[in-house]
Order: structure tokens, then sequence, then C-alpha cells
């Protein structure tokens, strides 16, 4: 339960770091928070040559920002400080209600919202909200920066859009439209577990209390992060009233197909999208009246 | 490679080597001979080597020595007040909150964190705190007792 042998740099900017990742590439991997590489590299499920640790780039990375219309999750922000900022809150609550149910406070406390991201674990709070809200992910690398949405970034179990010559920078999120109500929702066996199954739920309702936009993503069930497109669509036009929340509820049980497991077997998984999406749905109405 | 780095621990400054691959736990008890910290699952799990890093109740088995250079730490010799034990060790055996004991050092300190962060009220509460440290022998009960007992002691 040691980690073989590696070389471990700590750059201390960002373009050092990108200059160690354009040199090393293939055998070097980033390390942020640690809390799933370390357990990778301890068990030797993963091997490196070279760990290229970011936790020195610069203090500009561990603080998220609201300016205008946009929230920013550079790299170095730890969960447990995106769980606390009021400030995110104000604009986007719906991570202060996902982040307590990512492992535990001792993890959260060194874990990174954009380590989450990259591991890209299939069953993982972060990626799921992030899809459902407006996400843009900045990347780096020498070669230059580009930016890709939620439903590019995430490609499969454990794989992103990410090159292994590159960094994700920061996630930059829209600030909801007003009237934009959101919703998360998990069940896991234990706490601080990874999900079974997440659903995370976004709805934007007109004067009339109409809803103008849904976006429902539920995780555990698919190698990412799965758009629930056939439940949204029932959702939008209606009031979220009871009809559209069954209608929705049926449309997630038809379009997940998951696959069982220890955990859980198939048709527990496939029940449980259902109703999580009840659930945050509910939640979503309640929260209009 | 190896590097000398610098750790302050429990208010005491220590300079030792520490290899690339050395993790913090590993350093704590095999380089300065603080062998509090226990290790159980080396995987983020357990919670056998919670201590506290800058402030923040962390797992020692996630995180390299070389990571851990100008920090100030926190670890379970710390805790006893003058050859006494403090508040919530003593709490921890009023209430038989351990057996074995191999649990507990990350116990108190995952504790001592929470207790600094605000007042724990109630059973609910107190297992959330707890949640993040396995026990193999007390069942919980007798750490969620010691847990607020302390708590009320410290913030009525
Ligand atoms: C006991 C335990 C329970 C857990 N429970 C949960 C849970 O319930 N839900 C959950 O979602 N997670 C859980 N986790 C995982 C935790 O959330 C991790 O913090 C997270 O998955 C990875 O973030 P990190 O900052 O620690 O990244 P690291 O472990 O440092 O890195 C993870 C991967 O991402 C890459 N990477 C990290 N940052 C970047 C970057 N900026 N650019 C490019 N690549 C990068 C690394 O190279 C590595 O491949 C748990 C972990 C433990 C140990
Ligand atoms: S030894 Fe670190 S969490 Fe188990
Ligand atoms: S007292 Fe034995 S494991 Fe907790």
């Amino acid at each position: 339960m040691k980690p073989g042998r590696f070389t471990y740099h700590a750059p201390r900017s960002l373009d050092a770091a990108l200059a160690l990742l354009a040199e090393h590439g293939d055998e070097a991997k980033v390390l942020a928070g640690g809390q799933s590489l370390v357990p990778m590299l301890n068990f030797r499920l993963a091997q490196v040559d070279h760990l290229v640790d970011i936790n020195r780039i610069g203090p500009e990375f561990a603080g998220p920002k609201v300016t205008g219309d946009t929230v920013t999750i550079p790299a170095l922000v730890r969960q447990r400080v995106l769980e606390r900022s009021a400030e995110v809150a104000a604009v986007l609550p719906v991570f202060a209600a996902a982040l307590p149910q990512v492992a535990h406070p001792q993890i959260r406390n060194r874990g990174t919202v954009c380590g989450s991201c990259a591991h890209a674990d299939p069953a993982a709070e972060l990626p799921t909200v992030m899809s459902v809200v407006d996400s843009t992910f900045r990347i780096a690398s020498a070669r230059g920066t580009r930016e890709v949405d939620a439903a590019d970034f995430f490609q499969f179990h454990l794989t992103t859009a990410l090159e292994p010559d590159e960094l994700l920078t920061e996630v930059a999120i829209r600030v909801p439209q007003p009237g934009t109500r959101m919703a998360f929702k998990e069940f896991a066996t234990r706490r601080g577990d990874f999900a079974l199954v997440a659903v995370a739920a976004s709805a934007t309702v007109d004067e009339s209390g109409t809803v103008t936009a849904c976006r429902i993503a539920a995780a555990g069930v698919a190698p990412t992060p799965q758009r629930l497109h056939d439940a949204e669509a029932v959702v939008i036009g209606s009031t979220v009233d009871d009809e559209a929340i069954a209608a929705a509820e049926a449309a997630a049980s038809a379009a997940v197909d998951p696959t069982g497991d220890i955990h859980a077997t198939a048709e527990h998984r496939r029940r449980l999208t259902a109703v999580l999406v009840r659930r945050a749905l509910a939640e979503i109405k309640g929260d209009q009246s | 490679m190896t590097d000398n780095i610098t750790v302050t621990v429990n208010g005491k400054q220590h300079t030792a080597t520490a290899d690339d691959r050395l993790t913090l736990a590993d350093f704590l008890r095999e380089k300065l001979r603080l062998t509090g910290t226990h290790l159980g699952c080396e995987h983020g799990v357990c919670g056998a080597c919670t201590i506290i890093v800058d402030g923040s109740a962390v797992r020692s088995c996630l995180m390299l020595a070389r990571q851990a250079d100008g920090a100030e730490l926190e670890t379970v010799e710390g805790l006893a007040e003058g050859g006494k034990l403090n508040r919530l060790q003593q709490a921890f055996k009023d209430n038989y909150a351990l057996q074995c004991g191999f649990c507990t050092p990350g116990f108190l300190m995952s504790v001592t964190a929470a207790l600094r962060e605000g007042p724990v009220r109630d059973e609910d509460e107190a297992r959330d705190v707890l949640s993040g440290n396995i026990c193999r022998c007390t069942g919980y009960q007798g750490l969620v007792d010691a847990v607020l007992e302390t708590s009320k002691e410290m913030h009525s």
C-alpha cells in the first residue's frame, strides 16, 4: 500500500506546471487534492514517472470568483471551500446542496472541484451538477488554451477531454436566469459514500409558472453523467404539476440502462433514478410556491 | 529524489529528509517517530491517519510528505495538556468511546477540528462528524456521547 517510485515536481506558476506537462506528458500526472489519485498510487492501480503537484501554482487559483454573470472555480478550489462560499450559494445554491454528500469533510478539505471533474468517476456528484448548470471547462497547455462544455468534457468512465499535457485551469458557470430553481438528490448506502444514483435538476419558470427550460442529469447509471432529455421534455411547458412529475419519472426510468454490480442491481438503480427525479422535481416545485 | 522538509508539529519545528513518494503519515511515524498517528487502510477510507494540517482535518495517508513542507501540523500527541488528558480525551474515556484504541487518534483529530468550527448539537450532527472515521469495536454510541458531552462543555 505504498506508491511506486516517481519524481515529484512542485511548480510555482501555471506556466511552469504546463512546461512540465509538455515535457513529460504521457509519463506525468497532475496532483491536485490527491483524494482520488493518491489512493490509486498507493494501490498501484496507477503508476507514474512524474507527479506534477499544482498546489503551489498560486493563491489566485484557490478561491471561487463571482463576477457579473459568471462564477469561476479555478483549479485549487477545495470542495469544502465551495461548499461554504456564501457568495456562490447566493447565485448557485445547488453546490451547497450537493457538496455535503461528497465523501467526508476530511476528504473535501483537500479534494478540489476541478479534480473531481478531471477524475470523472461515473458516480461522482460534481460532474452531475456541472451537467445541469451552464458550465464551460477551461483547459490550458503549453500549446494554448481551449474551452469545452460539459457534454464534451465527460467522455467515458474516468475519461475526459483532457490530453496528457493539459490542465483544467477552471470551470466557469453562467449564473442561472431569474426564475431558475435547482435541486440535487442522491441515494448512498452510507454517509459519505459515492452515490448509487444521484440526480441533479434545473428548471426555469416564466411569470405564469410555466417551465421554459429544464435540465436533468443522473450519475451512477452510465459511464458519464447522463442527461435525461425525455424527462426534461415533459417538464418543459408544464407547471411542474403532479402529472408532469409522474411523466418525468416514467421517462427517466425508460431512458436509463444501468449495469448492476455488487452495490446495486440494474433494476434497483433504474428505480432509484425515477424516485430521485421525482424528489428533485418536487423540491423544485415546492420552492416555487 | 530525496529532499529536506521542515514542518511544525504540535508547535515544535522538525527538519528531516523525505523521499518523493513518502506519505505524510509515514514521515510522521518513521522519520519523526510520532507513532500516535495510525495507518489502517492507506487509501483514505478508514480515517485512522487523520491529522490537522494548517487548521483542517485531512488524511495523512493521502498527502505526500513533500507537500507538507512549511506546514503547521497537529497530531494526537499534541492534545494532552500538561501530561493530562484534555477535555475531549477525557470524554472519550468516560463514555467508553474506545476499546482497542486503534481508531482513536483519527477520531480525536477529526472531532477536534469539527468542534473548533462550532457546536455539535444533536446525535445526527455527531454522526455526521464521526462518519469519516471507522471504528470496529465500539459500535459508535460511546463516540456520539463523547462528542455531544464535549460540545456541550465547550460551547455552552
Ligand atoms: C474515502 C473517500 C470517499 C470519497 N467519496 C466521494 C464521493 O462520495 N463522491 C465523489 O465525487 N468523490 C468522492 N471521493 C473522491 C474525491 O471527491 C476526490 O477529491 C476527487 O475525486 C478528486 O479530486 P482531487 O482534487 O482530490 O484530485 P486528485 O486525486 O489530485 O486527481 C484526480 C485525477 O484528476 C487529475 N486532475 C486533478 N486536477 C486536475 C486538473 N486541474 N487538471 C487536469 N487534471 C487534473 C489527476 O491527474 C488525477 O488523474 C472520495 C475519496 C475518498 C478518499
Ligand atoms: S489510513 Fe488513511 S484513511 Fe485509512
Ligand atoms: S476502538 Fe477498536 S477500532 Fe475503534
